[in-house]
């Protein structure tokens, strides 16, 4: 594929400039070359007339002239036409899902593209004024390790935001955890740009406040990132960052595996926290939580036993796999308008070399010629070579075109992400009011059992009792814990519900400007 | 002139327009250079009295089975000349009798350009594509009509014996080894290599002690090299360019299938607008697969066919330098000879009565071997001529089929786009 440039891609259906298509002197060439423009009355389309009259049925062409698509030899020498298409100066952008392009492309201009279709925020960072700070408790060095921390100013009026304007200090090293967290989340820029080495020299400070404000930035204009939690806490939240280091399986295990001893012979070691139970129990630290819902969706698929709550929302269910399924089109349509955008690529080349090659063989003929014959067999060269090369490059120009309208698909792409985030989220909320609902109720039986068998100890067993007594405890944390599930659980599942809708709707946007409507090839327009 | 044709309906009309007309303008060509031989018109001119003689070349079937199947082709031959069974003769050939005519005509009309052949098939699954089958078929006609108006080649008897003789007979003639014909295929090729080298090496400048000191044919020799390797080169984009016209047809089928899948998805009005789209997708993809054939048949080809008749040249060149080497060593021979017979004269010796005779039969030899070789590079000359002519139409008929093929592919596919924006822009304002 070819490389993807730095320029941005709106840019490219000015591209093939005007001064190089007069010299290829054209007679018919009424109207300015469309730039792309969105109006139904100045598309090349509308006017019927330019378009070529080649005759359908097979006339002699040595009794009549070929038609009005403007062979007209070139006055110029053929010189002027020998400069080649340079197709590295194609605007080719990868549309490959992985690439993390798009980001780079949101970032350079970011107020100059179009914002995503439902909101219309902003979110501008930078970064400056570096200092050298003292790192402070916990140095195992006399004297403590110093490290430069930058300021970072942000300016925004997006709703997740509480404000508009935050001033944070953040040190190279938080950078790195947030691109972290988010590199397991999200797909999303290019962190290599973090991942330096550690040096304190002016210059190198100024690199990196450089390298850290572009980065920021496009975290800012990606999609999905920008609205993330994980920003936000580390824009907003003043003091020491709070977001905690990694969410990576091994070290998440690792500190799970340190309390699960405790949680499964201990107490009230073994219930779920209140706080912890609004996040879904996968990315976190509690194997013990881990496990227990594991297996209660595992139950849910497999056992037999019914669970205490059924997923009722049929709506819900209905909604989830119809938007599965369109996400599964939307990948394949954007599969295939990559491989479409590549084979015009393609052909666009390719009769740019066959075009090279005339020019080639004309200059050869002309000056080799001793016949008439020949001089006659170059003209007629010259013309082929002009209109193949001047085809190649409407070609590049309409590749670029369905660059832009195909890329819809790209950004819906990256929303689909955002609602799979909705969906699942949903998902493990409900797992995790099951697993606590289940949970009381064994707590429950548990506790009845050994009433009933106390119950038959004259006096009461005492050992019993105090083991009663440490059930109703955890009975009473997990019930709060439930509580909590169920109030994080309700919430996702009432205001997603519109958001849902909302996007359903918005898919009208896709292709309403005529994105299509740009393919094609008109040999006497420019 | 009814050709049968076969393949789709889709290029056979414009085949059997364009070839006739190919066939026309070479015909009217070769009238108006030579005033000799029997007059070939066609028979669409008023006199049907004059003589005429086309061929054409049809109805490929494949014969046989496994490894030893092959195609065999129909050969229409009509005409009134007396020499023939007229006014219609059909033969049954083979791609190997094709051969076989153009090694006799390689050897008997040495000067001449021979008319180029298709070439061998190497890669053994291609040989039965349909594809396959009718380029060759294609380029067997054009070289059998070439053949048939060629002052010189259409007089040949080898010509004759090719278009009217049973099947026993012909295959009689091509196993048969008949003395200085005796050249199998792969020999020739060899012989051919052979002398190209040897030519190349005269071009190069290399130390070849016979060569002519021709300025003019010097020049021509370095155009016909230098011409093949840009003609090649120009070819060879043609045919990268039929591929890609092949792959962007099925790239968009599979983009509007796929379009078509996510319409399911949509309501109402954006699902038929995404229908509709996709429709139109795979409606240009049949149209870029038609018209894929229609450049590789009527650009391409012709392109292919025009690298090959320059390496007919080449050989015609090597034979060129033969004739010379072999006039210009008799000369020589003869030279020594006087020289020889000289002394013997005055020393009166008996052997200068041998010597005499042996001087009669060198000088004999070497006046047949000038003669020869006069007789090529006069041909050649009017060949030449005729081969530049011949190239400038059959090159302007191929440019004008690649104009308008693209011409019309971009018609269609702006057509199909304009006329699906209506329906586009009711779904904008709902």
């Amino acid at each position: 594929m070819m490389g993807y440039e730095n320029q941005g891609y709106e840019e490219a259906h000015l591209y093939t400039p005007k001064e190089q298509m007069s010299s290829i002197v054209l007679a018919d060439d009424p109207s300015p070359p469309s730039n792309g423009s969105k109006s139904f009355n100045d598309d090349p389309l509308s006017s019927s007339s330019q378009f070529v009259d080649i005759p359908t049925d097979d006339t002699d062409p040595l009794r009549s002239p070929p038609s009005k698509k403007s062979l007209n030899p070139s006055n110029s020498s053929i010189n002027s036409i020998l400069e080649p298409p340079s197709y590295a100066e194609a605007v080719f952008r990868s549309f490959d899902l992985d690439s993390v392009d798009s980001a780079d492309i949101n970032g350079q201009d970011h107020s100059a593209l179009a914002s995503p279709s439902f909101s219309s925020t902003y979110l501008k960072i930078s970064v400056s004024d570096p200092l050298r700070e003292q790192e402070l408790s916990g140095s195992l060095v006399p004297g403590g390790n110093s490290y430069i921390s930058y300021l970072i100013t942000t300016f925004t009026n997006m709703p997740e935001f509480n404000g508009t304007e935050f001033n944070v200090r953040r040190r190279f090293k938080d950078v790195v955890t947030l691109a972290d967290r988010l590199a397991e989340n999200y797909r999303g820029p290019d962190k290599s740009v973090v991942e330096s080495q550690v040096m304190q020299t002016n210059e190198f400070v100024e690199q990196r406040r450089a390298a850290l404000e572009k980065y920021l930035r496009r975290l800012a204009s990606h999609p999905v990132i920008r609205g993330s939690e994980e920003l936000r806490v580390f824009l907003e939240a003043s003091g020491k960052m709070t977001l905690v280091r990694t969410t990576d399986v091994a070290s998440r295990m690792l500190d799970g595996a340190v309390r699960l001893p405790k949680q499964l012979i201990g107490g009230n070691g073994g219930a779920a926290d209140m706080g912890e139970v609004t996040q879904p129990a996968k990315g976190g630290r509690d194997l013990l939580r881990i496990f227990k819902e594991l297996k209660q969706s595992v139950t849910n698929d497999w056992g037999g036993a019914k669970p205490p709550i059924v997923e009722d929302d049929k709506e819900f269910l209905e909604r989830k796999e119809k938007l599965q399924d369109f996400e599964q089109q939307l990948v394949n349509v954007s599969q295939q308008a990559e491989s479409l955008v590549k084979a015009q690529q393609d052909i666009g080349e390719t009769m740019g070399q066959l075009g090279l090659a005339f020019v080639k063989l004309t200059k050869f003929e002309t000056e080799e010629a001793i016949y008439d014959s020949q001089r006659a067999r170059a003209a007629d060269m010259k013309n082929v070579a002009t209109a193949a090369v001047k085809a190649s490059r409407l070609y590049r120009e309409l590749n670029a075109q369905t660059v832009k309208h195909l890329d819809k698909l790209h950004e819906y792409l990256g929303v689909m992400l955002a609602v799979n985030n909705a969906f699942s989220d949903r998902s493990s909320a409900f797992l995790t009011v099951q697993t606590l609902l289940s949970d009381l109720s064994s707590l429950h039986s548990r506790i009845e059992k050994l009433e009933a068998a106390s119950s038959k100890i004259f006096g009461g067993d005492r050992s019993r009792i105090r083991k009663i007594e440490e059930l109703r405890e955890t009975v009473r944390v997990t019930e709060d814990a439930k509580n909590s599930a169920v109030r994080e659980y309700e919430q996702i599942k009432n205001p997603k519900n519109v958001n849902v809708e909302v996007f359903l709707d918005d898919d009208s946007d896709i292709d309403v400007d005529g994105s299509d409507g740009d393919e094609t090839i008109d040999l006497e327009n420019e | 002139m009814g050709t049968v044709y076969h393949g789709q309906p889709w290029f056979g009309q414009r085949l059997a327009e364009k070839h006739d007309f190919l066939r026309e303008r070479v015909l009217m060509n070769v009238q108006q250079r030579s005033g000799s031989g029997p007059l070939v018109q066609s028979p669409r001119s008023p006199s049907s009295q004059s003589p005429y003689l086309t061929v054409s070349v049809s109805d490929p079937a494949k014969m046989g089975n496994g490894v030893q199947a092959y195609i065999s082709y129909k050969v229409i031959t009509k005409t009134n000349l007396p020499e023939y069974e007229g006014p219609e003769k059909i033969v049954i050939r083979r791609y190997s009798d094709f051969v076989w005519l153009r090694d006799r005509l390689f050897e008997k009309y040495k000067g001449v350009f021979i008319p180029p052949l298709p070439e061998k098939s190497t890669v053994e699954k291609f040989r039965f594509s349909a594809e396959f089958i009718e380029m060759r078929r294609q380029a067997l006609d054009v070289f059998v009509n070439r053949i048939a108006s060629h002052h010189e080649l259409q007089q040949s008897e080898d010509l004759r014996i090719f278009l009217q003789a049973d099947e026993q007979t012909m295959e009689r003639a091509r196993s048969q080894e008949t003395g200085i014909f005796k050249k199998k295929p792969a020999d020739l090729m060899q012989i051919f290599k052979d002398v190209q080298s040897k030519v190349s090496d005269v071009v190069l400048g290399k130390e070849k002690p016979v060569e002519e000191s021709n300025p003019e044919y010097e020049k021509l020799k370095n155009y016909i090299f230098q011409l093949e390797d840009h003609l090649a080169e120009a070819q060879k984009h043609a045919y990268r360019l039929v591929k890609r016209h092949r792959e962007l047809g099925q790239s968009l089928s599979d983009f509007g299938k796929a379009v078509k899948l996510l319409a399911n998805c949509e309501g109402n009005v954006l699902g038929k607008a995404f229908t509709e789209l996709g429709a139109k997708s795979e409606i240009l993809s049949i149209k870029l697969q038609k018209e894929a054939h229609h450049l590789l048949m009527n650009f391409e080809e012709p392109l292919k066919d025009y690298v090959r008749a320059v390496q007919s040249i080449k050989a015609t060149i090597a034979e060129r330098a033969n004739a010379f080497r072999h006039h210009y060593e008799l000369a020589e021979a003869i030279k020594f000879k006087e020289i020889d017979m000289n002394k013997l004269r005055l020393t009166r010796s008996e052997k200068l009565g041998e010597a005499e005779h042996e001087y009669e039969e060198l000088k004999a030899d070497g006046a047949e071997a000038a003669r020869r070789f006069d007789r090529i590079v006069k041909l050649m000359n009017e060949e030449i001529v005729r081969f530049q002519e011949q190239k400038t139409l059959d090159m302007g008929l191929a440019f004008h089929e690649f104009a308008k093929g693209q011409a019309r592919l971009a018609n269609s596919i702006a057509e199909a786009w304009r006329s699906l924006l209506p329906k586009l822009e009711a779904c904008s304002s709902a």
